[in-house]
């Protein structure tokens, strides 16, 4: 028994597709899928695992390793896949040649996102298969079934996931390693090069393809009809939403069950399970995909339950209890919510830079009757939280310093934008030349602690770059200035803060002091040899 | 027979070492196991959880049902209140009787104290005093975990204990001393 190792959602992915033979990983942090791409690089010496820029770069590079005949692994958040979603759709009109697999890890109820996109409509609207792992187990195996899909059908495979399969922990038998593939470029220039008339052709590829798919998800090891016998109700249940079932012992109840881990749709088994039945209910973490794809294969006559009938919740994660109960099981609560309990939301952390970026911003806006300050993606979000209240928005990743702008266009001053130092180069760079070319009125603040401290203190892309960068888009030498946030220089903060907002043009302030946690971190590993 | 355990606290209270602990005992001793997690944005000092499954047989979901869960384990008092709509009837609550104060509007202490002790099954204890009365204040989770460990059942307290040799072994040998001292104390505490 001591042959299965206990490894989290996201690690067993790692593992998978280290075995699986994959040569490169490439990623953008992002909970909750960062936990893979730490795996691998703390575990496969031999897998090209450097962090990338952003979501876009890393599918590209991903993409460049397929098309030399290796297997590549790019991983994201869901939000993730709106930044890499031009060369995304785009590879599945290339098509791939080293397998390739595109992980997306969802966020359902928001736990640390803006949003709760199920990213298996981008790989409906690219027209290619969908695998969903149901469990820890299942998502170690599931990876060399997907490289080989993807080379099979010579497309790229999404593989979904959800927090709750990502940030879990459970035994995983593992399997033989597979050794890396041999480098192979590509020679057919007609699949790479989309000109209209070469596109054309490739999309007229994609489109044949689908009844493969299909067939392939009818017959997948992936998707399973359970107890298929006269039934009331009958479930089809995606992904994670299987557990959640499984849970309320749909077997006792005698009701069936069509797993679902393999997409698109497997059309015949949903119709085999349907004729048995009188009613489907849908259980599918994220939004109502199935649902509604189900709903116009049976036609309107053909009564089926979800989220969108309300009969499991329109929006959240599922739990067991919320499956149990469009199930018609009772939820069984002993005690009821105590009274004594207050929420508790995260801060920033004593001693971190931003308290004293956002202490200075806060003294110096009040000074002014409508300062505005666009905030960003980061832990610095939290400046929003009391006692700083100190933002007035947080859209995507880079959109403080482009709101910035488009608001100082309106007339807003001063319009300030704050962004942390691996948000900038994720996505800030460009919304600053677009700010120097317009010699916008704006002062970005770029919050820099050295790290992507959000998702655990990662490399960060640019550091020790950013006062080149700034120049090099043509910010004013003058106008880049470089603070430490500390509460003693708190003076000298505000006074370059006052006299940047003053400046009629671009102007960048940099405070830049180290993550209090990757500092302690740091500090800890050497106490730790001495 | 199963054990589904909820683990309370706020982030940076050590309660994924408690969960690493138990889980590596666990998958040692061959039983089913799932343990959901909380990362990223709450870590940093907002309310953390951690549901805990244990089994003889095969577990399906990665979260424990309200009202099923045999036993809440917490860094913080507030905390082990958080999660008790998930407590079965005959449920056990292990915590720390010392508030975690990061938020303005921390409940009545004696109010919330008297919440606690109304409770059928319950052990409070100030784990952080005892922790720093035996010189090892940053062992106060182990000290918790000793305290929880006859209500595990599932898993022996031997079995714990050769757990968290493993688990801090790479740290040395002195770190692996002082986290088995901080066991026995919570161990013993619930005895006396």
């Amino acid at each position: 028994m001591i042959s299965k190792r206990l490894l989290l959602g996201d690690e067993a992915i790692a593992l998978g597709a280290i075995h699986a033979g994959i040569s490169g990983v490439y990623a953008y942090p992002g909970t909750p899928s960062t936990e893979i791409t730490e795996f691998i690089q703390a575990n496969a010496p031999e897998v090209r695992s450097r962090w990338c820029t952003n979501e876009k770069t890393a599918m590209e590079a991903a993409l460049g390793m397929s098309y030399a005949g290796k297997r590549a692994l790019v991983c994201m958040k869901h939000v993730g896949m709106n930044v890499a979603a031009d060369a995304f759709v785009n590879s599945a009109i290339t098509g791939i040649n080293g397998g390739l697999v595109m992980l997306a890890a969802d966020d359902p109820s928001m736990h640390s996102s803006q949003n709760e996109q199920d990213s298996r409509f981008y790989g409906k609207f690219a027209m290619i298969p969908i695998l969903e792992p149901s469990s820890q187990q299942e998502a170690y195996d599931i990876m060399p079934y997907a490289f080989a899909l993807s080379e099979q059908m010579r497309l790229p495979v999404l593989l979904r996931v959800v927090t709750r399969l990502a940030h879990s922990r459970a035994g995983v038998e593992t399997a033989t390693p597979m050794e890396q593939k041999p480098l192979n470029p590509d020679n057919e220039r007609t699949h790479w090069v989309l000109l209209p008339g070469n596109a054309r052709r490739q999309y007229a590829s994609l489109v044949e393809k689908q009844a493969q798919l299909h067939a392939s998800a009818e017959t997948s090891i992936y998707n399973k009809l359970h107890h298929a016998e006269r039934a009331p109700i009958g479930v089809v249940a995606c992904g994670i939403a299987y557990n959640y079932v499984m849970e309320n012992k749909p077997a006792k109840m005698g009701v069936p069950v069509l797993k679902i881990s393999q997409y698109p749709v497997p059309e015949v088994l949903v119709k085999a399970l349907a004729d048995k039945c009188d009613v489907l209910l849908i259980a599918e973490d994220g939004q109502p995909v199935v649902e509604e794809y189900v709903k116009t294969l049976l036609g309107a006559d053909y009564p089926v339950k979800g989220r969108l009938t309300g009969d499991l919740p329109r929006m959240g994660e599922l739990t067991p209890d919320s499956v149990g109960k469009a199930l018609g099981v009772e939820v069984g609560q002993s005690f009821t919510a105590a009274e004594n309990v207050v929420p508790r939301p995260p801060a920033l952390c004593q001693g971190c830079g931003h308290r004293d970026v956002y202490d200075a911003l806060n003294r110096v806006a009040r000074e002014y009757d409508d300062a505005r300050i666009f905030g960003d993606i980061g832990c610095y979000t939290l400046g929003a939280l009391p006692p700083f209240r100190a933002i007035d928005s947080c859209v995507d990743m880079g959109a403080s310093i482009t709101m910035a702008k488009g608001a100082a266009d309106a007339g807003v001053h001063p319009s300030i934008a704050v962004i942390g130092d691996s948000t900038f180069t994720h996505s800030g760079i460009t919304g600053l030349l677009d700010a120097v070319n317009d010699n916008s009125r704006i002062t970005v603040v770029i919050s820099d602690n050295l790290t992507t401290a959000m998702t655990g203190g990662q490399d960060s892309a640019g550091t020790n770059k950013f006062e080149a960068i700034c120049l090099g888009l043509g910010v004013e030498p003058a106008h880049v200035r470089v603070v430490v946030p500390l509460p003693k220089n708190m003076e000298e903060i505000t006074r370059i803060i006052r006299e940047e907002i003053e400046y009629d043009g671009v102007s960048v302030i940099i405070p830049r002091r180290e993550c209090i946690q990757t500092l302690n971190r740091k500090l800890r590993k050497k106490r730790a040899q001495e | 027979m199963k054990k589904d355990i909820i683990l309370a606290g706020v982030g940076g209270q050590g309660i994924l070492t408690i969960a690493t602990i138990i889980g590596d005992a666990a998958a040692v001793a061959g039983l089913h196991l799932k343990q959901a997690e909380v990362h990223g944005m709450s870590q940093r000092g907002g309310d953390v959880q951690s549901n805990l499954r244990l089994s003889t047989e095969e577990i399906y979901s990665d979260l424990i049902r309200q009202g099923a869960a045999d036993l809440i384990i917490s860094m913080e008092p507030m905390e082990a209140l958080r999660y008790l709509p998930y407590l079965n009837a005959d449920g056990g609550v292990v915590t720390s009787s010392h508030p975690y104060k990061n938020i303005p509007n921390y409940p009545d202490e004696e109010a919330l104290s008297a919440e606690l002790q109304a409770l059928p099954h319950a052990d409070i204890l100030p784990i952080e005093d005892l922790a720093k009365q035996n010189n090892l204040p940053k062992c106060a989770n182990v000290v918790l975990l000793g305290m929880a460990a006859k209500h595990i059942e599932i898993l022996s307290p031997e079995e714990l204990r050769e757990s968290i040799k493993r688990v801090f072994a790479s740290k040395g040998e002195k770190v692996v001393e002082m986290n088995c001292q901080a066991f026995d104390i919570g161990l013993n505490a619930v005895t006396k």
